[in-house]
Protein backbone atom coordinates (compact mmCIF):
# COMPACT_ATOMS: atom_id res chain seq x y z
CA UNK A 1 0.00 0.00 0.00
CA UNK A 2 0.84 3.46 -0.76
CA UNK A 3 2.20 5.18 1.95
CA UNK A 4 3.69 8.66 3.20
CA UNK A 5 7.10 8.07 5.30
CA UNK A 6 6.73 11.03 8.27
CA UNK A 7 10.07 9.59 10.07
CA UNK A 8 12.38 7.09 7.55
CA UNK A 9 13.52 3.47 8.54
CA UNK A 10 12.75 0.34 7.08
CA UNK A 11 11.20 -2.32 9.85
CA UNK A 12 9.33 -5.65 9.37
CA UNK A 13 7.65 -6.93 12.06
CA UNK A 14 4.81 -8.44 13.95
CA UNK A 15 1.79 -5.71 14.31
CA UNK A 16 -0.44 -4.94 17.24
CA UNK A 17 -3.47 -2.93 15.89
CA UNK A 18 -5.14 -0.37 17.76
CA UNK A 19 -8.87 -0.33 17.50
CA UNK A 20 -9.00 3.45 19.11
CA UNK A 21 -6.44 6.44 18.86
CA UNK A 22 -3.91 6.16 21.96
CA UNK A 23 -2.10 9.25 23.50
CA UNK A 24 1.17 7.95 24.29
CA UNK A 25 1.11 10.46 27.48
CA UNK A 26 -0.78 8.89 29.82
CA UNK A 27 -1.57 6.02 27.40
CA UNK A 28 2.18 4.53 26.99
CA UNK A 29 4.10 3.39 29.91
CA UNK A 30 8.15 3.92 29.03
CA UNK A 31 9.54 1.83 31.44
CA UNK A 32 7.79 -1.35 30.18
CA UNK A 33 6.27 -1.00 26.61
CA UNK A 34 2.65 -1.77 28.01
CA UNK A 35 -0.69 0.46 26.64
CA UNK A 36 -1.23 2.20 29.80
CA UNK A 37 -4.58 3.73 29.84
CA UNK A 38 -7.28 1.55 31.64
CA UNK A 39 -9.91 2.56 29.07
CA UNK A 40 -8.19 1.86 26.16
CA UNK A 41 -9.38 -1.71 24.15
CA UNK A 42 -5.65 -2.98 24.08
CA UNK A 43 -4.86 -2.06 27.60
CA UNK A 44 -1.79 -4.04 28.56
CA UNK A 45 -0.08 -4.96 25.36
CA UNK A 46 3.15 -4.88 24.71
CA UNK A 47 4.04 -2.48 21.76
CA UNK A 48 7.77 -3.27 22.20
CA UNK A 49 9.35 -4.49 18.93
CA UNK A 50 5.65 -4.72 17.17
CA UNK A 51 4.78 -2.53 14.45
CA UNK A 52 1.76 -0.47 16.28
CA UNK A 53 -0.70 0.28 13.72
CA UNK A 54 -3.45 2.84 15.06
CA UNK A 55 -5.89 5.04 13.72
CA UNK A 56 -4.98 8.53 15.13
CA UNK A 57 -2.75 9.43 17.53
CA UNK A 58 -5.10 11.49 20.06
CA UNK A 59 -4.07 13.86 23.04
CA UNK A 60 -1.05 15.60 24.80
CA UNK A 61 1.75 17.11 22.57
CA UNK A 62 4.25 15.57 25.52
CA UNK A 63 3.82 12.21 23.65
CA UNK A 64 6.97 12.98 21.44
CA UNK A 65 8.86 12.86 24.88
CA UNK A 66 7.34 9.31 25.82
CA UNK A 67 8.17 7.81 22.24
CA UNK A 68 11.64 8.95 22.34
CA UNK A 69 12.07 8.02 25.93
CA UNK A 70 10.82 4.76 25.16
CA UNK A 71 13.35 4.48 22.66
CA UNK A 72 16.21 5.06 24.89
CA UNK A 73 14.71 2.59 27.18
CA UNK A 74 14.34 0.07 24.77
CA UNK A 75 10.76 -0.17 24.99
CA UNK A 76 9.64 1.43 22.07
CA UNK A 77 8.05 0.01 18.75
CA UNK A 78 9.90 -1.17 15.89
CA UNK A 79 7.43 1.33 13.71
CA UNK A 80 4.04 2.98 13.39
CA UNK A 81 1.21 2.79 10.96
CA UNK A 82 -0.69 5.47 11.32
CA UNK A 83 -4.42 6.82 9.68
CA UNK A 84 -3.05 10.86 9.40
CA UNK A 85 -0.12 12.27 9.78
CA UNK A 86 0.70 13.61 13.12
CA UNK A 87 3.31 15.64 13.61
CA UNK A 88 4.29 14.79 17.39
CA UNK A 89 5.15 11.58 16.45
CA UNK A 90 7.09 12.97 13.79
CA UNK A 91 9.26 14.49 16.09
CA UNK A 92 9.33 11.93 18.76
CA UNK A 93 10.74 10.15 16.07
CA UNK A 94 13.46 12.62 14.69
CA UNK A 95 14.65 13.32 18.16
CA UNK A 96 14.95 9.64 19.43
CA UNK A 97 16.83 9.37 15.89
CA UNK A 98 19.42 12.53 17.10
CA UNK A 99 20.14 11.55 20.37
CA UNK A 100 20.17 7.46 20.37
CA UNK A 101 20.53 6.45 16.49
CA UNK A 102 17.74 4.58 16.08
CA UNK A 103 15.22 4.77 13.47
CA UNK A 104 11.30 4.27 13.92
CA UNK A 105 9.62 4.66 10.67
CA UNK A 106 6.07 6.29 10.63
CA UNK A 107 4.19 5.64 7.80
CA UNK A 108 0.90 6.80 6.67
CA UNK A 109 -1.82 5.32 5.30
CA UNK A 110 -5.17 5.50 4.01
CA UNK A 111 -7.56 4.84 7.10
CA UNK A 112 -9.26 1.71 4.79
CA UNK A 113 -5.79 0.68 4.50
CA UNK A 114 -5.51 0.98 8.26
CA UNK A 115 -8.18 -1.66 8.40
CA UNK A 116 -6.58 -4.42 6.51
CA UNK A 117 -3.63 -4.45 8.88
CA UNK A 118 -4.42 -7.25 11.50
CA UNK A 119 -2.86 -8.01 14.55
CA UNK A 120 0.15 -10.64 14.46
CA UNK A 121 0.80 -10.28 10.55
CA UNK A 122 4.28 -9.45 9.85
CA UNK A 123 4.31 -5.88 8.07
CA UNK A 124 7.33 -4.67 6.31
CA UNK A 125 7.66 -0.47 6.47
CA UNK A 126 10.01 0.79 4.15
CA UNK A 127 10.91 3.44 1.65
CA UNK A 128 8.80 1.72 -1.16
CA UNK A 129 5.43 1.79 1.56
CA UNK A 130 3.85 -0.42 3.47
CA UNK A 131 3.34 -3.73 2.67
CA UNK A 132 2.13 -7.27 4.61
CA UNK A 133 4.46 -10.22 4.59
CA UNK B 1 21.61 27.09 10.63
CA UNK B 2 21.89 24.08 8.97
CA UNK B 3 25.07 23.76 8.00
CA UNK B 4 26.13 24.40 11.55
CA UNK B 5 28.25 27.69 11.00
CA UNK B 6 25.72 28.57 14.24
CA UNK B 7 26.67 26.26 16.55
CA UNK B 8 25.79 22.04 16.76
CA UNK B 9 22.25 23.07 19.40
CA UNK B 10 21.15 25.51 16.31
CA UNK B 11 21.83 22.70 13.62
CA UNK B 12 20.41 20.15 15.30
CA UNK B 13 16.51 22.38 16.03
CA UNK B 14 16.78 23.34 12.29
CA UNK B 15 17.01 19.70 11.44
CA UNK B 16 14.03 18.90 13.29
CA UNK B 17 11.63 21.88 11.90
CA UNK B 18 13.07 20.97 8.28
CA UNK B 19 11.68 17.32 9.44
CA UNK B 20 8.31 18.61 10.37
CA UNK B 21 7.82 20.95 7.06
CA UNK B 22 8.54 17.42 5.63
CA UNK B 23 5.67 15.87 7.63
CA UNK B 24 3.23 18.58 7.33
CA UNK B 25 3.86 18.40 3.35
CA UNK B 26 4.89 22.73 4.22
CA UNK B 27 6.61 24.31 0.93
CA UNK B 28 8.46 27.24 3.14
CA UNK B 29 9.64 28.09 6.81
CA UNK B 30 8.19 30.95 8.06
CA UNK B 31 9.31 33.10 10.89
CA UNK B 32 7.51 33.48 14.35
CA UNK B 33 8.20 36.20 16.93
CA UNK B 34 7.83 34.15 20.23
CA UNK B 35 7.51 31.05 21.61
CA UNK B 36 6.30 29.51 24.46
CA UNK B 37 8.07 25.92 25.47
CA UNK B 38 6.62 22.83 27.39
CA UNK B 39 9.50 21.05 27.17
CA UNK B 40 11.06 22.08 30.48
CA UNK B 41 8.26 19.34 32.07
CA UNK B 42 10.71 16.28 32.78
CA UNK B 43 8.80 13.09 31.07
CA UNK B 44 12.38 10.72 31.27
CA UNK B 45 15.70 10.73 30.99
CA UNK B 46 15.52 11.30 26.91
CA UNK B 47 13.47 14.81 27.96
CA UNK B 48 17.47 15.83 30.08
CA UNK B 49 19.21 14.08 26.76
CA UNK B 50 17.69 16.24 24.26
CA UNK B 51 18.05 19.65 26.26
CA UNK B 52 22.25 18.44 27.60
CA UNK B 53 22.99 18.28 23.05
CA UNK B 54 20.84 21.43 22.88
CA UNK B 55 22.99 23.18 26.07
CA UNK B 56 26.31 21.64 24.84
CA UNK B 57 26.18 22.87 21.13
CA UNK B 58 25.52 26.62 22.36
CA UNK B 59 21.96 27.11 21.44
CA UNK B 60 20.44 29.75 22.27
CA UNK B 61 17.01 31.43 21.86
CA UNK B 62 16.03 33.93 19.10
CA UNK B 63 13.09 34.95 19.97
CA UNK B 64 11.53 36.00 23.25
CA UNK B 65 10.53 32.54 25.08
CA UNK B 66 8.27 31.67 28.32
CA UNK B 67 8.62 28.84 29.76
CA UNK B 68 5.52 26.59 30.58
CA UNK B 69 5.64 24.45 34.09
CA UNK B 70 7.64 22.03 35.22
CA UNK B 71 7.86 19.19 37.55
CA UNK B 72 8.56 21.47 40.51
CA UNK B 73 7.98 25.32 42.32
CA UNK B 74 11.50 26.58 42.45
CA UNK B 75 10.31 28.59 44.71
CA UNK B 76 8.30 26.74 47.46
CA UNK B 77 10.39 22.87 47.53
CA UNK B 78 9.17 22.38 50.77
CA UNK B 79 5.72 21.74 48.76
CA UNK B 80 6.83 18.69 46.78
CA UNK B 81 6.36 15.26 48.63
CA UNK B 82 7.92 12.61 46.35
CA UNK B 83 10.83 11.05 45.65
CA UNK B 84 13.69 13.24 45.58
CA UNK B 85 15.87 12.15 42.98
CA UNK B 86 12.48 12.97 40.58
CA UNK B 87 12.75 16.31 41.98
CA UNK B 88 16.38 17.09 41.52
CA UNK B 89 16.02 15.40 37.61
CA UNK B 90 12.86 17.74 37.26
CA UNK B 91 14.74 20.82 38.17
CA UNK B 92 17.64 20.26 36.40
CA UNK B 93 15.54 19.84 33.35
CA UNK B 94 14.17 23.82 34.25
CA UNK B 95 17.70 25.33 34.76
CA UNK B 96 18.66 23.99 30.99
CA UNK B 97 15.81 25.59 29.94
CA UNK B 98 16.96 29.16 31.22
CA UNK B 99 20.44 28.29 29.90
CA UNK B 100 19.09 28.62 26.63
CA UNK B 101 17.81 31.74 27.17
CA UNK B 102 14.18 30.98 27.55
CA UNK B 103 12.36 33.50 30.36
CA UNK B 104 11.63 31.47 33.73
CA UNK B 105 8.35 32.29 33.74
CA UNK B 106 7.20 28.51 34.75
CA UNK B 107 3.50 29.13 34.38
CA UNK B 108 0.90 27.30 31.75
CA UNK B 109 -0.52 30.67 31.39
CA UNK B 110 1.79 33.05 29.83
CA UNK B 111 -0.93 35.07 28.04
CA UNK B 112 -1.74 36.38 31.88
CA UNK B 113 1.69 38.16 31.44
CA UNK B 114 0.93 41.65 30.04
CA UNK B 115 3.96 41.54 27.89
CA UNK B 116 4.00 37.76 26.79
CA UNK B 117 0.76 38.64 25.18
CA UNK B 118 1.03 38.07 20.92
CA UNK B 119 -1.21 40.20 18.88
CA UNK B 120 -4.19 39.47 16.21
CA UNK B 121 -2.35 37.51 13.53
CA UNK B 122 0.64 37.34 15.33
CA UNK B 123 2.79 34.14 14.03
CA UNK B 124 3.97 32.15 17.54
CA UNK B 125 5.07 28.83 18.70
CA UNK B 126 3.56 27.83 21.30
CA UNK B 127 3.19 24.57 23.50
CA UNK B 128 1.01 23.64 26.14
CA UNK B 129 -2.66 22.56 25.26
CA UNK B 130 -4.57 25.13 26.69
CA UNK B 131 -1.53 27.93 25.87
CA UNK B 132 -2.31 27.03 22.21
CA UNK B 133 -6.29 27.23 22.13
CA UNK B 134 -5.55 30.61 24.55
CA UNK B 135 -3.40 32.33 22.06
CA UNK B 136 -5.27 31.04 19.01
CA UNK B 137 -9.11 31.89 19.80
CA UNK B 138 -9.02 34.85 22.29
CA UNK B 139 -5.51 36.64 20.98
CA UNK B 140 -6.04 35.50 17.57
CA UNK B 141 -2.21 34.89 17.46
CA UNK B 142 -1.93 31.91 15.10
CA UNK B 143 0.54 28.68 16.44
CA UNK B 144 -0.54 25.21 15.83
CA UNK B 145 -0.06 22.33 19.07
CA UNK B 146 3.21 22.34 19.29
CA UNK B 147 4.63 19.27 21.36
CA UNK B 148 7.79 18.76 23.18
CA UNK B 149 11.18 19.23 20.81
CA UNK B 150 9.23 21.26 18.29
CA UNK B 151 8.68 24.02 20.72
CA UNK B 152 12.34 24.67 21.64
CA UNK B 153 13.08 24.16 18.15
CA UNK B 154 11.01 26.63 16.83
CA UNK B 155 12.35 29.14 19.27
CA UNK B 156 15.81 28.50 18.87
CA UNK B 157 15.61 28.61 15.31
CA UNK B 158 12.69 31.53 14.87
CA UNK B 159 11.24 29.18 12.37
CA UNK B 160 7.83 27.09 11.64
CA UNK B 161 6.68 25.64 8.64
CA UNK B 162 3.96 27.36 7.11
CA UNK B 163 1.60 25.06 7.83
CA UNK B 164 -2.04 24.37 9.25
CA UNK B 165 -3.13 27.16 11.59
CA UNK B 166 -0.38 29.78 10.43
CA UNK B 167 -2.51 30.25 7.57
CA UNK B 168 -5.60 31.88 7.27
CA UNK B 169 -7.54 29.79 5.04
CA UNK B 170 -6.94 26.82 7.62
CA UNK B 171 -8.65 29.36 10.68
CA UNK B 172 -12.15 28.69 9.82
CA UNK B 173 -14.39 27.27 12.19
CA UNK B 174 -15.73 23.88 10.25
CA UNK B 175 -18.11 22.29 13.35
CA UNK B 176 -20.74 24.78 14.95
CA UNK B 177 -21.71 23.40 18.34
CA UNK B 178 -24.78 25.43 19.56
CA UNK B 179 -26.38 25.66 22.91
CA UNK B 180 -29.91 24.28 23.44
CA UNK B 181 -32.82 26.37 23.70
CA UNK B 182 -33.32 24.37 26.68
CA UNK B 183 -30.00 25.79 28.41
CA UNK B 184 -31.42 28.81 30.79
CA UNK B 185 -29.63 32.02 30.47
CA UNK B 186 -28.16 31.44 34.51
CA UNK B 187 -26.41 28.49 33.02
CA UNK B 188 -24.61 30.59 30.30
CA UNK B 189 -23.66 32.95 32.77
CA UNK B 190 -22.56 30.87 35.05
CA UNK B 191 -18.62 30.21 35.46
CA UNK B 192 -19.36 25.96 36.67
CA UNK B 193 -20.59 25.20 32.54
CA UNK B 194 -16.76 26.06 31.01
CA UNK B 195 -15.46 23.27 31.89
CA UNK B 196 -18.37 20.93 31.36
CA UNK B 197 -19.48 22.64 27.99
CA UNK B 198 -15.51 22.69 27.11
CA UNK B 199 -14.92 18.62 27.68
CA UNK B 200 -17.95 18.64 25.20
CA UNK B 201 -16.40 20.52 22.98
CA UNK B 202 -13.97 18.71 22.67
CA UNK B 203 -15.36 15.41 21.85
CA UNK B 204 -17.87 16.72 19.49
CA UNK B 205 -14.96 18.44 17.60
CA UNK B 206 -12.78 15.66 16.33
CA UNK B 207 -10.56 17.03 14.40
CA UNK B 208 -12.55 20.01 13.17
CA UNK B 209 -12.37 23.33 14.14
CA UNK B 210 -15.21 24.14 16.58
CA UNK B 211 -17.47 27.26 16.52
CA UNK B 212 -19.63 27.89 19.69
CA UNK B 213 -22.83 29.92 19.76
CA UNK B 214 -25.37 30.60 22.29
CA UNK B 215 -22.64 32.01 24.81
CA UNK B 216 -23.19 35.63 26.47
CA UNK B 217 -21.41 37.59 24.62
CA UNK B 218 -17.77 39.11 26.06
CA UNK B 219 -17.40 36.58 27.81
CA UNK B 220 -14.50 37.00 30.33
CA UNK B 221 -11.19 35.56 29.69
CA UNK B 222 -11.22 33.17 32.58
CA UNK B 223 -14.35 31.99 31.18
CA UNK B 224 -12.72 31.62 27.55
CA UNK B 225 -9.77 29.76 29.61
CA UNK B 226 -11.45 27.36 31.35
CA UNK B 227 -13.53 26.48 28.39
CA UNK B 228 -10.37 26.28 25.96
CA UNK B 229 -8.71 24.26 28.31
CA UNK B 230 -11.29 21.43 28.94
CA UNK B 231 -11.84 21.28 25.27
CA UNK B 232 -8.13 20.68 25.10
CA UNK B 233 -8.39 17.81 27.30
CA UNK B 234 -10.64 16.12 25.69
CA UNK B 235 -10.13 16.28 22.41
CA UNK B 236 -6.93 17.94 19.86
CA UNK B 237 -8.58 21.45 20.33
CA UNK B 238 -6.36 24.08 19.00
CA UNK B 239 -8.61 26.55 17.95
CA UNK B 240 -12.16 27.41 19.15
CA UNK B 241 -14.52 30.35 17.79
CA UNK B 242 -16.79 31.56 20.73
CA UNK B 243 -19.20 33.69 18.78
CA UNK B 244 -19.26 37.50 20.14
CA UNK B 245 -16.33 36.71 22.46
CA UNK B 246 -13.46 35.77 19.95
CA UNK B 247 -11.91 37.89 17.30
CA UNK B 248 -12.13 35.59 14.51
CA UNK B 249 -15.97 35.00 15.17
CA UNK B 250 -17.56 38.15 15.54
CA UNK B 251 -20.53 36.70 13.79
CA UNK B 252 -21.14 32.77 12.98
CA UNK B 253 -20.71 33.71 9.49
CA UNK B 254 -17.22 35.23 10.54
CA UNK B 255 -16.36 32.16 11.75
CA UNK B 256 -17.23 29.84 8.94
CA UNK B 257 -15.92 32.47 6.35
CA UNK B 258 -18.53 31.30 4.23
CA UNK B 259 -18.41 28.08 3.83
CA UNK B 260 -20.57 25.04 4.26
CA UNK B 261 -20.00 23.53 8.54
CA UNK B 262 -18.64 19.75 8.24
CA UNK B 263 -20.95 19.30 11.14
CA UNK B 264 -23.73 21.11 13.36
CA UNK B 265 -23.91 19.59 16.92
CA UNK B 266 -26.89 20.80 19.71
CA UNK B 267 -25.73 20.81 23.15
CA UNK B 268 -28.97 20.08 25.75
CA UNK B 269 -29.04 20.23 29.50
CA UNK B 270 -29.05 16.54 29.19
CA UNK B 271 -25.94 16.69 27.41
CA UNK B 272 -24.66 19.17 30.24
CA UNK B 273 -26.03 17.07 33.10
CA UNK B 274 -24.61 14.31 32.04
CA UNK B 275 -21.12 15.06 31.60
CA UNK B 276 -21.33 17.30 34.62
CA UNK B 277 -22.17 14.25 36.61
CA UNK B 278 -19.50 12.14 34.84
CA UNK B 279 -16.67 15.05 36.33
CA UNK B 280 -17.77 14.68 39.55
CA UNK B 281 -20.39 17.94 39.87
CA UNK B 282 -22.89 16.05 41.20
CA UNK B 283 -20.92 14.64 44.12
CA UNK B 284 -21.39 15.55 47.67
CA UNK B 285 -20.05 15.16 50.96
CA UNK B 286 -16.54 15.62 52.78
CA UNK B 287 -13.37 16.49 51.15
CA UNK B 288 -9.80 16.09 51.84
CA UNK B 289 -8.70 19.30 49.35
CA UNK B 290 -9.61 22.09 47.25
CA UNK B 291 -7.56 22.67 44.06
CA UNK B 292 -7.71 26.31 42.13
CA UNK B 293 -6.05 27.74 39.66
CA UNK B 294 -6.06 25.08 36.82
CA UNK B 295 -4.62 26.25 34.77
CA UNK B 296 -2.48 28.55 36.21
CA UNK B 297 -5.32 31.57 38.64
CA UNK B 298 -5.34 35.05 37.27
CA UNK B 299 -4.94 38.47 39.15
CA UNK B 300 -8.57 38.49 39.42
CA UNK B 301 -9.02 34.65 40.17
CA UNK B 302 -6.66 35.74 42.85
CA UNK B 303 -8.86 38.25 43.96
CA UNK B 304 -12.20 36.64 43.49
CA UNK B 305 -10.93 33.74 45.85
CA UNK B 306 -9.68 36.03 48.35
CA UNK B 307 -12.81 38.37 48.15
CA UNK B 308 -15.52 35.40 48.60
CA UNK B 309 -12.67 33.36 51.52
CA UNK B 310 -13.52 37.09 52.90
CA UNK B 311 -11.15 36.54 55.88
CA UNK B 312 -12.71 33.00 57.13
CA UNK B 313 -10.38 30.13 57.33
CA UNK B 314 -10.63 27.28 55.28
CA UNK B 315 -11.71 23.74 57.16
CA UNK B 316 -9.69 22.38 59.90
CA UNK B 317 -7.65 19.30 57.97
CA UNK B 318 -8.88 20.21 54.21
CA UNK B 319 -5.90 21.50 52.12
CA UNK B 320 -6.67 24.30 49.76
CA UNK B 321 -4.45 25.09 47.23
CA UNK B 322 -4.31 27.50 44.29
CA UNK B 323 -1.85 27.38 41.74
CA UNK B 324 -0.24 30.64 39.99
CA UNK B 325 2.67 32.15 38.01
CA UNK B 326 5.53 33.68 40.11
CA UNK B 327 5.04 36.39 38.43
CA UNK B 328 1.53 36.73 39.69
CA UNK B 329 2.68 35.59 42.86
CA UNK B 330 4.38 38.72 42.88
CA UNK B 331 2.18 41.52 41.96
CA UNK B 332 -0.24 39.35 44.36
CA UNK B 333 2.53 40.14 47.28
CA UNK B 334 2.34 44.01 46.45
CA UNK B 335 -1.17 44.27 46.06
CA UNK B 336 -1.85 42.43 49.37
CA UNK B 337 -4.05 39.72 47.70
CA UNK B 338 -1.01 36.81 48.46
CA UNK B 339 -1.57 37.31 52.08
CA UNK B 340 -5.39 37.63 52.52
CA UNK B 341 -5.20 34.25 50.91
CA UNK B 342 -2.36 33.12 53.01
CA UNK B 343 -4.33 34.12 56.06
CA UNK B 344 -7.15 32.27 55.42
CA UNK B 345 -4.88 29.12 55.19
CA UNK B 346 -4.67 28.70 51.19
CA UNK B 347 -1.52 27.52 49.73
CA UNK B 348 -0.04 29.19 46.74
CA UNK B 349 1.87 27.04 44.48
CA UNK B 350 3.91 28.30 41.79
CA UNK B 351 5.73 27.04 38.69
CA UNK B 352 4.05 23.82 38.78
CA UNK B 353 0.70 22.19 39.31
CA UNK B 354 -0.91 20.05 41.35
CA UNK B 355 -1.84 17.51 38.79
CA UNK B 356 1.57 16.50 37.66
CA UNK B 357 3.24 17.29 40.84
CA UNK B 358 2.86 15.18 44.10
CA UNK B 359 2.75 18.24 46.12
CA UNK B 360 -1.23 17.69 47.90
CA UNK B 361 -1.04 15.89 51.19
CA UNK B 362 -3.95 13.28 50.44
CA UNK B 363 -3.97 12.76 46.38
CA UNK B 364 -6.76 10.18 46.41
CA UNK B 365 -8.99 12.67 47.02
CA UNK B 366 -11.83 13.80 47.13
CA UNK B 367 -10.64 16.98 45.90
CA UNK B 368 -12.60 19.96 44.80
CA UNK B 369 -11.58 21.80 41.44
CA UNK B 370 -13.31 24.40 39.03
CA UNK B 371 -11.35 22.65 36.10
CA UNK B 372 -12.27 20.96 33.55
CA UNK B 373 -8.78 20.21 33.16
CA UNK B 374 -7.85 18.93 35.99
CA UNK B 375 -10.59 16.76 36.44
CA UNK B 376 -9.73 14.90 32.93
CA UNK B 377 -6.37 14.63 34.29
CA UNK B 378 -6.28 14.26 37.95
CA UNK B 379 -7.71 10.95 38.16
CA UNK B 380 -5.06 9.20 35.93
CA UNK B 381 -2.12 11.09 37.02
CA UNK B 382 -2.25 11.17 40.09
CA UNK B 383 -5.20 8.83 41.52
CA UNK B 384 -7.81 11.92 42.60
CA UNK B 385 -11.50 11.67 43.38
CA UNK B 386 -12.85 14.53 41.64
CA UNK B 387 -15.72 16.91 42.44
CA UNK B 388 -16.41 19.68 40.12
CA UNK B 389 -17.99 22.90 40.88
CA UNK B 390 -17.86 27.01 40.75
CA UNK B 391 -15.17 29.04 41.64
CA UNK B 392 -17.13 29.91 44.44
CA UNK B 393 -18.78 26.48 45.06
CA UNK B 394 -15.04 25.51 45.49
CA UNK B 395 -14.99 28.33 48.26
CA UNK B 396 -17.73 27.90 50.31
CA UNK B 397 -16.66 23.76 50.05
CA UNK B 398 -13.31 25.11 51.62
CA UNK B 399 -14.61 26.80 54.76
CA UNK B 400 -16.78 24.02 55.24
CA UNK B 401 -14.96 20.81 54.92
CA UNK B 402 -17.54 19.86 52.63
CA UNK B 403 -19.17 19.82 49.58
CA UNK B 404 -21.26 22.87 49.77
CA UNK B 405 -23.49 23.78 46.55
CA UNK B 406 -25.18 27.03 45.20
CA UNK B 407 -28.30 24.85 43.84
CA UNK B 408 -27.90 26.79 40.48
CA UNK B 409 -28.18 23.52 38.67
CA UNK B 410 -31.07 22.21 40.25
CA UNK B 411 -33.20 25.35 39.21
CA UNK B 412 -32.08 24.65 35.46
Amino acid sequence: MNARLLAPGSVTAAALVLDEPLSLWGGLDPATGAVAEPRHPQHGEIVTGRVLVMPAARGSSSSASVLAEAVRAGTAPAGIVIGEPDLILAIGAAVAEELYGVQLPIAVVSPAEIGQLASGVAVTIGPEGVSIS
Amino acid sequence: MLAGEQGAGTALAMRLIVRAAEAQDAERLIPVTGAHVDSCLYHGEATIDFVDRLVDGAAQVRVPTTLNVGAVDLLHPELWRGDAGLAARGRRLMEQYRALGCRPTFTCAPYQLADARPGLGEQVAWGESNAIVFANSVLGARTNRYGDFMDIAAAVTARVPDAGLHRPEHRLAEAVIRLADDVPASIRADDSLDPVLGVIVGRLAGGDIPVLVGLPSGLAEDRLKALGAAAASSGAVALLHVVGSTPEAATLEAAVGGQAPIAEHAVTMDDLRRVRRELGGEAGGPLVAVSLGTPHASAAELAAVADALGGRRVATGLEMLVSTARDLLTAAEATGVAARLQASGVELLVDSCSYISPVLRQPGGPVMTNSGKWAYYAPGNIGATVVLGSLAECVESAVAGYVVRDGSWDAA
